[in-house]
């Protein structure tokens, strides 16, 4: 069978390729990614005006096919049919920003050279026309030889003639492929500009929208208090908006639990299944409304524009602490995980700026830790309002973040000094216009999110805690015996015990600490499992949330040094994995899990010693 | 030769916000090969109109500057390479 065609898009960064990607495949899409390389793969289905099925590659954003990053690379090597893992495309989308022609047709003249099959998309011709900006698509098609089709990609406005173009294009007989000649860069920016300025009809100079918010928005003392702002409404909306459905998923969790207990006989499958793998899951999928929220805004400032405009703002700071505002996006990322933060460093062009992003990322308050200080601060600290409607405990969860973020600049610091010494570090960035997003991408996105994160809790946390149910269930305790001191998970624990003890940490967090490795959540329903099992034989324990189980089993300075433990500690294997793979060695994983450590439990340990002097 | 000190051109960076200014050279030595690729890649060449437009509100730092039809962010430093006339 002849494989699908396979059409490429390709363009410069912000000229709204992605946009234009999800519009044409919708939420057929995979993401993989290139073999040998840590550059994701976008692909998707999506069929011509006559029906017939195309294959989309969407490619990462370049300037030019001169590389200056890894991503370019692939760009580059795709399209002349050297990257490993993907054939050469039998045609190219481009996708150009009609207000941007000057600088976007220099890359689009390049591809042009390359004799493919070829569409140009003049994307987002609103924002143009908003700014006074009328062009001709049929002079642009006559200078550069290959059919224009006008798009506005966020409104799904155009997509109907593009699909029709690429009809006409795979029907026309091709006549093959000529030898790619390769025009100077510079020529090739002076014809861009040329051309740009011929397919002008009209241009009406007007005070861009843009240029108006940015004078609020990038205001030398309004600026950064918006920012701040911002910052604090996306973590206050973390706690309020989730309250509701956080109840619904409970309710559902234990009704599942319910039905499981009575379509089971007591014994070991029901113990397996309600102790530990429902317990297990639900605890973990509670948290699933939180960081959807805090996604939601991460990729609301993204779509936005408004994300590159905060690394405006945070630029000079992030310097003063040896990174660059290039770092701020990765490490906002973080924020939600550490993961996709790491990887999203491969934007920073400077090899220690990138090296010390992804040794402090670990550090930023990411979303899987959420479920732990969820449950602590619930447990612990009272529901009072401290005024002006700021509510106590949303107040220390943003302490925890400030923590974090402190943490990680002081590290940072730490690390320019040291061993990552030297390097400039650059910070060059396009701010891009402000757009609404449309809805449909930030829904993908979304979507993105919960499959990574439910495959998360579905494999490695059911996993671990499956393990953790069986170290913590054998062998059984015999009467007046406590289940968490006679099982194997017990004994582990004895031995950590012994060195977290004198930072305040019972047997129960030694017996969490463990399995928490495998991802931070663990912890809650590695405790969980613990406490569902201790309580077996007294059904009005097994009643009251872990939260109050814990409030009777924890003084608080335990609980408070639980916190301060999280802040640093480096409790996650995919953060180490994907560090592995990012810095393509064990070094830097292996000086970042010591370093994570020294000062979780120097953190931990102060708090704790703190907290009991101050007789708390 | 030194095409920082050529009469009537003022560095970028010391061109005050909202004016236009037409570039007349870059002193590639001042940057990295990676900065001066990028800078091209924005679009700055002899020639080119550039427009300081925001500061940075800690120390004045970075520059956010139209150039073309592009804005673009760019520490002083960098700026500080570009050697621009005035036109207003």
């Amino acid at each position: 069978m002849n494989p699908l065609p396979l059409i490429a898009v390709a363009g410069s960064p912000n000229a709204g390729k992605s946009a234009l990607f999800n519009a044409l495949t919708g939420a057929r899409q995979k993401v993989g990614n290139y073999p040998g390389v840590t550059v994701e793969r976008h692909s998707g289905r999506s069929t011509s005006a006559d029906g017939r099925p195309i294959e989309l590659v969407d490619l990462p954003g370049a300037y030019s096919l001169d590389p200056a990053s890894p991503d370019e690379a692939v760009t580059r090597d795709v399209l002349l049919g050297q990257q490993k893992g993907e054939r050469q495309p039998d045609a190219l989308l481009i996708v150009v920003d009609a207000s941007n022609l000057d600088n976007h047709l220099r890359f689009a003249l390049q591809l042009i050279e390359l004799g493919l099959p070829t569409i140009v998309a003049l994307n987002m011709v609103d924002l143009a026309k908003r700014d006074g900006l009328e062009l001709d698509p049929v002079r642009l098609e006559q200078e550069l030889g290959v059919p224009v089709i006008s798009t506005v990609a966020v409104r799904r406005r155009g997509t109907a003639e593009l699909q029709a173009a690429l009809d006409d294009m795979l029907s026309s007989p091709r006549c093959g492929v000529h030898k790619h000649v390769k025009s100077d860069l510079l020529n090739l920016q002076r014809r861009a500009r040329e051309i740009a300025a011929t397919a002008v009809i009209s241009e009406t100079p007007t005070r861009r929208w843009t240029h108006r918010l940015d004078a609020v928005l990038l205001h030398p003392v309004l600026g950064p208090v918006i920012l701040a702002a911002l910052m604090f409404v996306m973590f206050q909306a973390v706690f309020a908006w989730s309250q509701t459905p956080v109840g619904w998923i409970e309710d559902g969790v234990s009704w599942v639990s319910g039905v499981a207990s009575s379509a089971l006989p007591a014994g070991f499958l029901r113990s397996l299944v309600v102790d530990g793998a429902i317990a297990g899951v639900g605890a973990v999928i509670t948290f699933l409304p939180q960081i959807l929220i805090l996604f939601f805004f991460i990729l609301l400032l993204e779509g936005t524009g408004y994300m590159v405009r905060a690394a405006f703002l945070m630029d000079k700071l992030m310097h003063g602490t040896g990174l660059s505002g290039r770092a701020f996006i990765p490490l906002l990322s973080s924020f939600a995980c550490a993961v996709p933060g790491i990887m999203a460093t491969r934007t920073i062009d400077d090899p220690k700026d990138r090296l010390t992003t992804i040794l402090v990322a670990p550090l930023m308050t990411c979303s899987a830790r959420l479920p732990v200080y969820t449950l602590i601060i619930a447990a612990f600290i009272p529901n009072t309002n401290v005024g002006l409607g700021i509510g106590l405990q949303g107040l220390v969860m943003f302490g925890l973040y400030v923590l974090g973020i402190a943490g990680a600049l002081l590290a940072a610091l730490t690390l320019r000094k040291g061993v990552l010494k030297g390097g400039s570090g650059g910070f060059m960035m396009e701010l891009p216009k402000y757009q609404w997003p449309s809805l449909k991408d930030v829904v993908i996105g979304l979507l993105t999110r919960i499959e990574i994160f439910l495959k998360r809790a579905g494999t490695i946390i059911l996993g671990t805690t499956v393990v953790l149910w069986a170290l913590a269930s054998i062998p059984p305790a015999g009467p007046g015996q406590k289940q968490s001191e006679v099982s194997i998970a017990g004994h582990i624990a004895n031995g950590i015990e012994v060195v977290v003890k004198p930072i305040g940490f019972n047997h129960d967090i030694a017996l969490a600490l463990l399995p928490a490795m495998a991802a931070r959540e663990v912890a809650v329903s590695a405790i969980a499992t613990v406490y569902s099992l201790d309580a077996s034989g007294d059904p009005d324990q097994l009643d009251k949330s872990l939260a109050d189980k814990l409030r009777h089993r924890w003084p608080l300075p335990t609980a408070l040094a639980f916190l301060a433990w999280f802040v640093f500690a480096p409790q996650c294997i995919s953060t180490i994995a994907v560090t592995r793979r990012e810095t393509n060695g064990w070094k830097w994983p292996l000086f970042m899990v010591s370093y994570l450590f020294i000062l979780a439990y120097a953190a931990a340990g102060l708090t704790y010693w703190t907290a009991v002097a101050l007789g708390l | 030769m030194n095409a920082h000190f050529q009469p009537g051109t003022i560095s970028l960076e010391r061109l005050s916000l909202g004016t236009k200014a037409c570039v007349a050279s870059i002193n590639w030595e001042m940057l990295d090969p990676g900065e001066a690729a990028r800078l091209r890649n924005f679009g700055f060449d002899e020639g080119v109109t550039v427009e300081p437009l925001h500061l940075g509100p800690f120390g004045r730092d970075p520059i956010a500057i139209r150039v073309g039809r592009m804005t673009v962010a760019i520490r002083r430093r960098h700026a500080g390479a570009i050697q621009v006339v005035p036109l207003t």
